[in-house]
């Protein structure tokens, strides 16, 4: 079990359990005291009820009720139930996010809602198709010690019970699982993650936090509640909030259209696209080999697209700045009109060419090795592709691009064109 | 009642650095425990405007723009973004400098927001001005015998652009600590590229008033003013030119006392901050010359200098197109 410190543990002596139900946690005074507090407005959470009347003291889980209990009984059958006096301690009155549906207004309960996912507890906006686990099925995973493992985007959010019953998170990247922590850099202080997010592991900016080009090598060993919640939302900010909406059946999906015609400025021009470039883009920004979320938005509420949505957790519910930044260029390059060209290739070389866009477009010519010249992107194969079909002036089999002037080819229609 | 500051900035698909002094004003902040909240949101960064407020858990907040002036993004882009309901821009009640604050709903969310003016027109300005002074002499009581020079981008399309560097220019003038104070502008009179012509002091400092360091501040003043000729092999620091020794400060926006603008915004709608401000001030001035600021470095892509209002600043195409609009 990962150390994690928990101030009830200077604050209080522990009270002995036989640890039967909750992997040794040890209760601590302040929970008890808490339960007995929390008594008489009456409790009802997670499976656990408690309560104070005429009668006396009660409590009660599924298949267990003691009633009519004076204090100290009462305080010594809570102590009994470790795992059902600690989930409650925890979920409500440690971690002080606002359960909904208390508060409409406010983050917090989105991040509650997420860390009740994160191990399998039910909330109000789970879906019925979503394996829950009740009490006592959590604490048997969570004192285990891989504890409860959930994915989002590339991370790996493991959860882990403290001595006490709090919750103690690990958060690394899915390719790491099998690294010794050891070997991994640690960090404690969640806006670390802005700066273990900003490149990849090529040491390249990463614009889009939610691209799946995480660098790997590090590891959030034991974070608190909120700490975990904001390393995610740093790595992957507004992720939480949008997924949450999206349960809770509250997410305001903006399509295309609606965003395309908002814009102004040099992007006012994007609302020319017609749906077939907008499907292209979501093919080639949009899926999941370039970004963890899950496409939801579509041209308008009447056209859908037929790129991959993508599968992933977290719901992209709007065209990203990106995508409207190249959406930019690429109505600039759709108002071109084609024309016919003629090339003299060999059949080789035709399809070196289509060799050379797949590996640029699936970003692997650093893969490509630099001796292995049966692939068409290979380096050397492409120079010499280059020395044999380009002219002095850049132009495939000398063909230039604008007929009459030699030295306009390329990136034309770029500058000053607007 | 908790309050949240929201800290929104421009941002770059290029550059890694841009948002490096918002994130770092932030920090101060969060140190300084002025809010129980705070959080940034950004133009081409995450996360966006438009779902900034969302990630944020107070239900009232000091919404504060990282910009020089009024103008493009201040009145149209982030109001539209943040989905400021019936925002109109004579709420400002502005001549163009004056904008304060107005508190609008999110119509998203259902959170209040104090939606403040921009970091550059307001009047404390004008000392983090005089403290980036400060710091590339590496004398707290630079003045006499200097001259300093406030430089902005002066676009013709927003007069704003220009209003904010003239009136710091013209406080800080007032205030006769240095022997000359004089306004320049990168695209119109008087221009950056003749900055010995207008000093008679022997050392001029040269304070860009944009938020981040960028392309504009880091190529093409550097060369407009004849420090380098090419900014890739550097300048020094003070540099030799025509007889004056020129002092470039790089962008103020990356001076460690921006936190303290930022919060006199917030301050300014509503928010209470004076003890956090204080010690935003001493934590700022102690650091000095070292951490006190984020230094002139940084890629030398176009960053979010907030200068330009009109268009993007931080083009994802050719910068040639960044100036043209519409």
């Amino acid at each position: 079990m990962t150390a994690h410190a928990d101030t009830d543990a200077d604050a209080d002596a522990e009270t002995a359990t036989d640890g039967r139900e909750a992997g040794g946690v040890a209760v601590t005074d302040r929970q008890l005291d808490g339960l007995v507090d929390a008594a008489g407005e009456g409790v009802e959470f997670d499976g656990l009820s408690a309560w104070h009347d005429e009668t006396g003291y009660g409590l009660a889980v599924p298949g267990e009720e003691h009633a009519g209990l004076d204090e100290a009984a009462f305080r010594a059958a809570a102590a009994e139930l470790p795992a059902h006096l600690t989930n409650w301690y925890t979920w409500q009155l440690s971690i002080d996010y606002p359960s909904e549906p208390d508060r409409s207004v406010g983050a917090g309960r989105h991040y509650r809602a997420f860390l009740r996912w994160l191990e399998y507890a039910p909330t109000p906006s789970t879906p019925a198709w979503e394996e829950t686990r009740d009490v006592e099925a959590r604490y048997e995973a969570l004192a285990r010690e891989a504890g409860v493992v959930r994915h989002w985007g590339d991370l790996r959010i493991a959860v882990r019970l403290d001595e006490h019953g709090g919750r103690s998170y690990e958060v690394r990247h899915v390719d790491d699982v099998d690294v010794p922590a050891a070997e991994l850099e640690h960090h404690h202080d969640p806006l670390d993650a802005r700066a273990i997010g900003r490149l990849d592991d090529r040491g390249r900016y990463r614009p889009l936090r939610t691209a799946p080009s995480l660098a790997t090598g590090w590891v959030f060993p034991a974070l608190d509640p909120r700490d975990a919640v904001e390393t995610v939302e740093t790595f992957y900010p507004a992720t939480v909030a949008n997924w949450h909406l999206e349960r809770a059946g509250e997410l305001d999906v903006t399509h295309w259209a609606e965003t395309a015609g908002r814009q102004t400025g040099i992007y006012g021009i994007v609302d020319e696209l017609d749906a077939g470039a907008v499907d292209r883009i979501a093919a080639s920004c949009c899926v999941d080999s370039q970004c963890h979320k899950r496409r939801e938005w579509e041209f308008d509420d009447d056209r859908d697209l037929d790129a991959d949505p993508g599968d992933g957790p977290f719901p992209c519910r709007e065209p990203c700045s990106l995508v409207v930044a190249a959406a930019r260029k690429w109505t600039t390059l759709e108002r071109e009109e084609p024309r016919t060209y003629e090339f003299e290739l060999t059949p080789s070389e035709k399809e070196q060419l289509e060799a050379i866009v797949d590996a640029a477009a699936d970003d692997r010519t650093d893969e490509i090795r630099e001796a292995d010249v049966y692939e068409g992107a290979n380096r050397y194969r492409t120079r010499y592709l280059r020395a044999k079909l380009f002219d002095e002036d850049g132009n495939l089999c000398g063909t230039p691009t604008e007929p009459e002037t030699h030295d306009d080819h390329g990136d034309h229609g770029d500058h000053g064109d607007e | 009642m908790s309050q949240a500051l929201v800290i929104v900035a421009h941002g770059s698909h290029l550059n890694p650095d841009s948002s490096a002094p918002t994130h770092a004003h932030a920090d101060r902040i969060r140190e300084a425990a002025a809010f129980d909240e705070v959080r940034t949101g950004f133009w081409k960064e995450e996360p966006s405007l438009r779902e900034v407020l969302r990630t944020v858990e107070a239900d009232e907040i000091y919404l504060v723009p990282l910009f020089i002036s009024e103008g493009y993004f201040t009145e149209q882009v982030i109001p539209r973004e943040l989905r400021l309901e019936g925002w109109d821009v004579s709420q400002w009640d502005s001549d163009g400098l004056s904008a304060d604050h107005v508190t609008l709903t999110a119509a998203d969310t259902g959170q209040a927001v104090h939606y403040c003016g921009p970091v550059g027109t307001h009047e404390s300005m004008t000392e983090v001005l005089v403290r980036r002074a400060e710091t590339v002499t590496e004398d707290p009581d630079v003045g006499p015998g200097f001259g300093l020079a406030v430089v902005g981008h002066g676009t013709e399309r927003n007069e704003n652009s220009a209003k904010a560097i003239e009136y710091h220019a013209d406080r800080v003038r007032e205030t006769g600590r240095f022997d000359e104070v004089q306004a320049l502008f990168m695209d119109e009179e008087p221009e950056v590229d003749d900055v010995t012509d207008y000093f008679d002091s022997p050392d001029v400092v040269v304070v860009p008033l944009f938020v981040a360091d960028g392309f504009h501040t880091q190529e093409d003043i550097p060369e407009d003013m004849g420090l380098t000729d090419d900014y890739r092999t550097g300048y020094d620091v003070p540099a030799t030119v025509d007889g004056h020794e020129l002092w470039y400060a790089g962008a103020v926006g990356t001076e460690g006392l921006m936190a303290e603008v930022i919060l006199e915004r917030a301050a300014d709608a509503g928010a209470d901050v004076d003890e956090a401000m204080e010690r935003v001030r001493e934590r700022t001035k102690l650091a000095g010359g070292d951490g006190a600021s984020e230094g002139g470095a940084g890629s030398p892509s176009d960053a979010a200098d907030g200068a330009d209002p009109e268009a993007d600043a931080d083009s994802d195409s050719e910068s040639g197109e960044a100036a043209t609009a519409r």
